[in-house]
């Protein structure tokens, strides 16, 4: 009952094939979010993704935030909820807040 | 994360060794536990979250981490390479537990009927005590003969598995219960046996079955109320 590790394995894989390769993972949750701390997506530079940090509703901004990641090696920390002001465009739909870091798999 | 944090995950996961990953927040800092240049504070709250088996985010020195555990998965004991086992080893496997099938009867627990899975043909209570369950550890006995079943409940019933199944009616657990007891296992042990087995959601067929006690196995993992049972006969 864990799968966390098994998207590690996949982004290890698309960087060994030559990608480059970022991985998100949630760190911090409030409320109803979809998938716990721990909950890893990897992304690569074609686009490729594998395992979720929600239901959905927050890998598109994760995978935009995760292309300037791959670009320029700078960890992010980002902010998801109804409160934030991003909320327009990204909220959830569940109501929940959460934390996702991102960051380069070098 | 470079590739040495990536490589020793990896490594951790193929020996199944629990390893904790902490991230500094403000910059992406990692380091692992157990391993070196590990803060006590971050040694103490990492080796909780790998005994919790949840991740956590702490703050030492002024610096938020955020502790992730990576354990081994969760093992499934199946005694008894019957039908309703074939059903349950591939949906098991689908929910992330590693599985272990144990029967004497070299005509049931065949590579053919479990392709790809760990077989062994010792007598149960033998290979239940190779095994050693754990506190990650659910052990189920499906054989419906007392021969086998109760030698692996025996060793279960001594072991911290958290999640102990009995296929088979409330005559036969009746019964079962007697035998145990002679055995010289108590109430509390009794009520640790979940059977009949699985939770009750009418199901029928072997697949359905299957569903019942891996639906049971999920919620006694995950502590929901529909883990407890009230009475265990």
């Amino acid at each position: 009952m864990s799968d966390s590790e098994d998207v590690l394995a996949t982004a290890a894989g698309w960087r060994d094939a030559g990608e480059t390769v970022a991985l998100a993972t949630v760190v911090e949750t409030w409320g109803s979010s979809p998938r716990p701390a721990g909950s890893r997506l990897a992304i690569s530079r074609s686009g490729k993704l594998a395992g979720s940090v929600s239901g959905g509703c927050i890998e598109g901004a994760v995978a935009d935030a995760a292309r300037q990641t791959m670009a320029n090696g700078q960890p992010q920390l980002l902010d998801f909820g109804i409160s934030d002001e991003r909320a327009w465009e990204v909220g959830l739909a569940c109501g929940g807040k959460l934390k996702v870091f991102v960051e380069k798999l070098a | 994360m470079t590739p040495e944090i990536l490589a020793a995950l990896q490594a951790a996961r193929a020996a199944k060794r629990p390893l904790a990953l902490l991230t500094r927040l403000s910059d992406g800092a990692q380091l692992l536990f157990p391993g070196d240049g590990v803060a006590p504070a971050l040694a103490d709250a990492a080796s909780r979250s790998l005994q919790d088996d949840a991740a956590a985010t702490v703050t030492e020195a002024g610096d938020a981490w955020f502790i992730h555990p990576h354990n081994p998965p969760l093992r499934l004991i199946v005694v008894g390479a019957v039908h309703i086992a074939q059903a349950l080893v591939p949906m098991a496997l689908a929910a992330g537990l590693a599985v272990v099938v144990v029967d004497p009867r070299r005509a049931w627990a065949t590579a053919d009927r479990f392709p790809g899975i760990t077989l062994l043909h010792d007598w149960t209570d033998e290979a239940m005590v190779a095994l050693a369950p754990d506190t990650r550890s659910a052990v189920v006995t499906l054989t419906h003969d007392p021969k086998l079943d109760d030698p692996a409940l025996d060793v279960a019933l001594k072991s911290q598995a958290f999640y102990i199944g009995a296929l088979g009616s409330r005559r036969t657990h009746a019964k079962r219960i007697a035998r145990l007891i002679e055995l010289g296992h108590g109430e509390a042990a009794m009520a640790r046996i979940r059977a009949p087995i699985g939770l009750n959601i009418g199901a029928v067929t072997a697949p359905e079955i299957a569903v019942s006690i891996l639906g049971e196995i999920v919620a006694a993992r995950r502590g929901a109320a529909l883990g407890v049972r009230v009475s265990a006969a």
